[in-house]
This record gives structure tokens, C-alpha cells and sequence, in this order.
């Protein structure tokens, strides 16, 4: 998707033998003169002068339909396209709306114009004492609706459902600070690594300390993902453990291919996959079905793309093997993967380094989270990745952020000491409701390589 | 004699942005009218390019197409306008069914110099006579509308454009395998805009 395609996409035009176009003068010391050649010609006959002869079908009018979207979608890096503000006015219905609705079922009702999106956080919080730290992950909200966040030793919760804060734990100087809060599934038991390389499990309703996983890592735990009854800790030793936690000797595989520290770890929702992300600037995918406690385990792709650590990791709800990932100030990408092949499928520049990334689960669009300069939070619409929203009030980098288990509201934490609401991905009322088919995507009739 | 013919065929950007930016406005009439976006007795008849041309009487449709073609003439004479695509889009369901597309391509020596080209007003008329024609008689063959639409006109502009405060970036809002039909085109000697109508194909089956 980037400049190489799109001269390629280019050149596509002129490949047709009618539209001959005059070589440019590209002359070596090897081949002085080169205006004897055609190269657009000779590629053209050949590729497709041949497939045209062989199999007159394939030259047919839908691909070259297919050919002038291709150039159309392309050409959005290009080009600028815009519209008024203001819409024009909408046409004043002579047959009622009844009527439409009984000829074309459901669809009317399911209409979802334009959403608004707020601009300014709906509700700001104190997050005194929140560490400011990149490589840690403080703020997870749970399946119950409680969200959880660490500030300095102490890990709150706040009840979504009725704003009230409890405390979890307080810990000592020398286990704490606490650096990685994960709910489970059940939305009932939370994880907590600390900085003393301990990770505690506790029970939320009864507020007691289940049991306490030692001797993994070696130091601080700063990233944590459940996969059902599995707690897959990353520490900043460079390891990855997979760690049972129904059984007294709890760790079931470790995955080695970090050389710093764990700062980015997520199960993919079929639980197939784990990614984790590093300071050391990789991106490893693992495979459960693969792994094994007898032998050191083997990622089944790492990918060196990124320039700068990798932290922020989503992978997306509507399409299985899709993975986005950002990279930290050296780098400013976000990057799409498909994890089964390892293929980078699309990198955008943010120009600030990515803190962390969210799915919308009813849409497809993006939200990423950034430092300096913005310290905003950008929505992008998925697969164009053009920017919908920019979400500013933060003072300092927006180092976490936690979906709703509805999957409208995000909370953002970041180094100014604030835990924000944003109601960006719309309301629950729309969200309560069916989401509307979504329409067939452009070339969804072909066999895509992902 | 001879003078006086050669002075009245010269054409310069300016005039060339003007007769740009005044077919769009009435080819984005003609399409509103001829493909039922708006009801039928919201048009009144004008005459313009020798045939008789129908023009939104409603005020909001009004100023939201004079305000399109005074913006469209401000780039047109930047030579920063690519292209113009008037979406026509599902009420209900945002869905788009039809992209009116005019692709603009400009001379850039007569923006960057300021020189002018020749070529008669009678002859541009008669290539923007032949548009509207067509536009009038795609009904025929453009699938019918049988649903209450909304439209919005899009514009392609170099990247360097500045934004208008009035303006958004957008989505190309494309059809998934459009059936398309090439109308036409006409060229004032610095802007050549070619016209293509793309629809939602409903015959269109999955193999």
C-alpha cells in the first residue's frame, strides 16, 4: 500500500499497446541507449497481452472496473476529497415513511446516519499518583463493568454502573508499585504483577488474595492477557509465561524471544494466537496449539518492522487473524498484520508515538491514543484509516486505554493524572441494537491474500 | 472583421473556471431533477446551452449549489480541482447507488502563466449541450431509484489545498462493483472535464 504499488497501479494504465507511451531516457553505462525499448509494451505483451489471447474472459469489463476502483482507492493518498459541512437539505417525503419501510424490510430502521462524536471527555476523574511510565499496563475494565486502574501501590475499582470507587489493595513498598492489572474473563477475579516480579490474583467481590504466582520472572511484570483459566504474564526479564493458574505448579510454557522487556501482550478472541510486543522493537505471534512445556517454544512469526517498542496491540473483533500494532516514539506506526501469514497488510504514520490501540466493536474504525505533541486520541475508519476524530484534552501522553464491555465508551489514562471517558464510539442505544449488515466491501468477491 | 472573431474566441482561466463551475451547477440540477432526488415540482424550466434546463426552486438545494459552484470556481482558477463527484446515497441506509463523476484536467501552463487559449463559446456550448442530453436521457438506462435518496458532491483537490472552514475531508464513498458509463466530455481549451456515471449493479452475481 505504499509508494511502490502505487506507480505500479500507474504504469497499469499505460500497459495497453494502442496508448504506447515514449520511454523515458534511463541510460547506464551497460545499456547506453535503451530508446529501442518498450518496456511498458514488452511487460504488457508479456503478462496481459497473453492472458488475453489464452483466456479472452479475463480481460473482461469487470476488471477493469475492478482495475479503475483499485487506481480510485489508491488514489486517496493522493488526492484530497472533500465535502461541505452542510449537507444539502433532505428531500421532503411525499409517500410516508411507512410505506418504504414495508417495501424494503428492516432496512430503514437500521439506518445510522452520521454519528456524532463528541469532542470533549464525558466525565474526567483524578488519577493522582499514576505511574507515568510507557512500558506498563494500569487500567483494564472488566466484564462485570468495574474498571480496574493502579495508581502508584494502590489498584481501585470504579463501578461503571454506579460511579462508586472501592479499593482493592494496597501494597507494601517492597512488592509494589504495581505494574499490570488484568480482569479475567469472568470479570469477577483480577490479576495484579508487581514490580517485585509476584503476580497476585485476587477475588474482586470478596476482596481477598486467591493465591500469589512466584518464581517466573525474574523482574517486574508489566503486562498481563487471559486466555480462559490461562494467565500469560510478560515481564521485563524478555519472558512470556504461560501460567495456569487452577494448578499448584502453575506455569505450563514459557515463550522466549524478547531480549527486553514485555510491554504488549494480547490474545487473539478465538484464543489461537497470542501477540506480544517488546521494548526490543518485535512483535511476536504465538501459536497455543504449538506450544508445549517440554520444549522451548517457537513464535510462529516475529516481525522487526516496527522502530521503536512495541506496546499498543488490538486485535480485531470482526476479522480473526487481523492485528493492528503501534510503535513507540522512534517509530509513530501503526501497523496491520495478518497473523496467519505474517504479512504487514498496511502501516500508517501517526507522526507521535502509539500508546495503545481499541477496536470499535461495532463499527470498523480504530482509536489510537498518543503522546507528544497532541497527546490526542485519533478515531480512523478501517481499511481507509482516514482520520475521523481527533479527541484532545489530555495534557501528557495517553499511556492506557480500556473499552466498556459495551464496547461505546473508552477510558483513557494518561501521565497527566487523569482517567477520561470518551463516548466515541457511540451511544449504547445504537449499540443495543442489531448492527447493521454491513455493506459488501469493495472486492469482496475476490480471493484476497491474507 | 477577422479581429473581431479572434478576440471573442479567446478564453482565458478566468472564464474557463466560470464555464466549469456553471455546467456543474446545472449538470448537478439536471441529475437531482432527472434521477428524482428531489420531487419533481420543486424544478423550474430555464433556458441555457439551447435546451430547456430545470433548476431547483427549493432554497436550501439553491444555496447549497451556489455555494458548491462558487467554491469549485475559486479552485478551478488554482487549477487545484481534480475532479467533482456528485454521490447520490440510500436515506435509509446510507447506501451509495450512484457516483456522477467528472473528472477535471487542467492546463497548467495557462495557471502557471496566465496565458490563453482560443476556442469559440459556441463550440464549448455545444459539448456541454451533449452532456446535459445525455444526462437527461440516462434514465434509461441507469437502474430506477425506488427509494428516497440523499446526495452530496465531493471534490478532489490537490493535497496542498488548504481546507475551506466550510469544508470536511471525506471518504471516496465507492460502489462495490459499479457498473459504469462514460458520457461525454467537453474541453475549454484549459479545462477538460470528462464525465462517468457509476451505478450499484444489481444483476451482478457472485461465481
Amino acid at each position: 500500500m505504499d509508494a511502490g504499488s502505487l506507480t505500479s497501479s500507474n504504469k497499469y494504465q499505460s500497459k495497453c499497446p494502442d496508448q504506447r507511451r515514449t520511454v523515458r531516457e534511463n541510460l547506464d553505462r551497460f545499456i547506453p541507449n535503451r530508446s529501442a525499448m518498450d518496456f511498458d509494451y514488452a511487460h504488457y505483451m508479456l503478462t496481459e497481452g497473453r492472458k488475453g489471447k489464452e483466456n479472452p474472459a479475463a480481460s473482461s469489463p469487470s476488471k477493469e472496473a475492478y482495475r479503475k476502483q483499485m487506481a480510485e482507492t489508491l488514489n486517496i493518498n493522493r488526492t484530497r476529497i472533500l465535502a461541505f459541512k452542510n449537507k444539502p437539505p433532505t428531500p421532503v417525503e411525499l409517500i410516508p415513511q411507512e410505506f418504504y419501510s414495508a417495501s424494503i424490510p428492516q432496512q430503514s430502521k437500521a439506518s445510522k446516519p452520521r454519528r456524532h462524536i463528541p469532542q470533549t471527555s464525558e466525565r474526567t476523574l483524578d488519577a493522582p499518583d499514576l505511574v507515568d511510565d510507557y512500558y506498563l499496563n494500569l487500567l483494564d475494565w472488566g466484564s462485570s463493568n468495574v474498571l480496574a486502574i493502579a495508581l502508584g501501590g494502590t489498584v481501585y475499582l470504579w463501578d461503571a454502573s454506579d460511579g462508586s470507587t472501592s479499593e482493592l489493595v494496597t501494597l507494601e513498598d517492597e512488592t509494589g508499585p504495581v505494574t499490570s492489572v488484568s480482569w479475567a474473563p469472568d470479570g469477577r477475579h483480577i490479576a495484579i504483577g508487581l514490580n517485585n516480579s509476584d503476580v497476585q490474583l485476587w477475588d474482586s467481590t470478596a476482596n481477598r488474595l486467591l493465591r500469589t504466582l512466584k518464581g517466573g520472572h525474574a523482574s517486574r511484570v508489566g503486562s498481563l492477557a487471559w486466555n480462559n483459566h490461562v494467565l500469560t504474564t510478560g515481564g521485563m526479564d524478555g519472558k512470556i509465561i504461560n501460567n495456569d493458574v487452577r494448578v499448584r505448579s502453575h506455569i505450563v510454557e514459557t515463550y522466549r524471544g524478547h531480549r527486553q522487556e514485555v510491554c504488549g501482550l494480547k490474545w487473539s478472541a478465538s484464543g489461537q494466537q497470542l501477540a506480544s510486543g517488546g521494548n526490543d522493537n518485535l512483535l511476536h505471534i504465538w501459536d497455543r496449539s504449538s506450544a508445549s512445556s517440554n520444549s522451548p517454544t517457537q513464535w510462529l512469526h516475529r516481525m522487526e518492522d516496527h522502530t521503536a517498542a512495541v506496546k499498543a496491540l488490538a486485535w480485531c473483533p470482526f476479522q480473526g487473524n487481523l492485528l493492528a500494532s503501534g510503535g513507540g516514539g522512534g517509530d509513530r506506526c501503526i501497523k496491520f498484520w495478518n497473523t496467519h501469514t505474517g504479512a504487514c497488510l498496511n502501516s500508517v504514520d501517526t507522526g507521535s508515538q502509539v500508546c495503545a490501540l481499541l477496536w470499535n466493536k461495532n463499527e470498523r474504525e480504530l482509536l489510537s491514543s498518543h503522546g507528544f505533541t497532541q497527546n490526542q486520541l485519533t478515531l480512523w475508519k478501517y481499511p481507509s484509516m482516514v482520520k475521523m476524530a481527533e479527541l484532545t484534552g489530555h495534557t501528557s501522553r495517553v499511556l492506557f486505554m480500556a473499552q466498556s464491555p459495551d464496547g461505546c465508551t473508552v477510558a483513557s489514562a494518561a501521565g497527566d493524572e487523569t482517567l477520561r471517558f470518551w463516548n466515541v464510539f457511540g451511544t449504547p442505544e445504537v449499540a443495543a441494537k442489531p448492527a447493521p449488515k454491513a455493506h459488501p466491501e469493495p472486492f469482496a468477491h475476490l480471493n484476497r491474500i491474507r | 472583421m477577422a479581429s473581431r472573431t479572434a478576440t471573442k474566441d479567446i478564453i482565458t482561466l478566468r472564464g474557463s473556471a466560470a464555464i466549469v463551475s456553471e455546467f456543474f451547477g446545472y449538470a448537478a440540477n439536471s441529475i437531482l431533477y432527472n434521477r428524482g432526488v428531489y420531487p419533481e415540482e420543486s424544478f423550474g424550466k430555464v433556458k441555457k446551452y439551447g435546451l430547456p434546463m430545470l433548476l431547483t426552486q427549493d432554497e436550501g438545494v439553491k444555496s447549497f449549489i451556489a455555494n458548491l459552484t462558487a467554491q469549485l470556481s475559486e479552485w478551478l482558477e488554482t487549477g487545484k480541482l481534480q475532479r467533482v463527484v456528485l454521490v447520490i446515497m440510500s436515506k435509509a441506509t446510507n447506501e451509495v447507488l450512484e457516483r456522477w463523476n467528472f473528472s477535471i484536467e487542467t492546463d497548467g501552463e495557462v495557471v502557471e502563466n496566465g496565458v490563453s487559449r482560443e476556442k469559440s463559446d459556441k463550440e464549448i456550448m455545444r459539448e456541454i449541450q451533449a452532456i446535459m442530453r445525455q444526462i437527461a436521457s440516462s434514465i434509461t438506462y441507469l437502474p430506477c431509484i425506488d427509494e428516497p435518496c440523499v446526495f452530496d458532491v465531493l471534490a478532489y483537490t490537490d493535497t496542498d489545498v488548504a481546507v475551506p472552514f466550510t469544508w470536511i475531508e471525506s471518504d471516496p464513498k465507492l460502489i462495490a462493483n459499479p457498473q459504469m458509463v462514460k458520457l461525454h466530455s467537453f474541453d475549454t481549451k484549459i479545462h477538460k472535464v470528462d464525465t462517468l456515471v457509476s451505478y450499484k449493479n444489481d444483476e451482478w452475481d457472485e461465481d
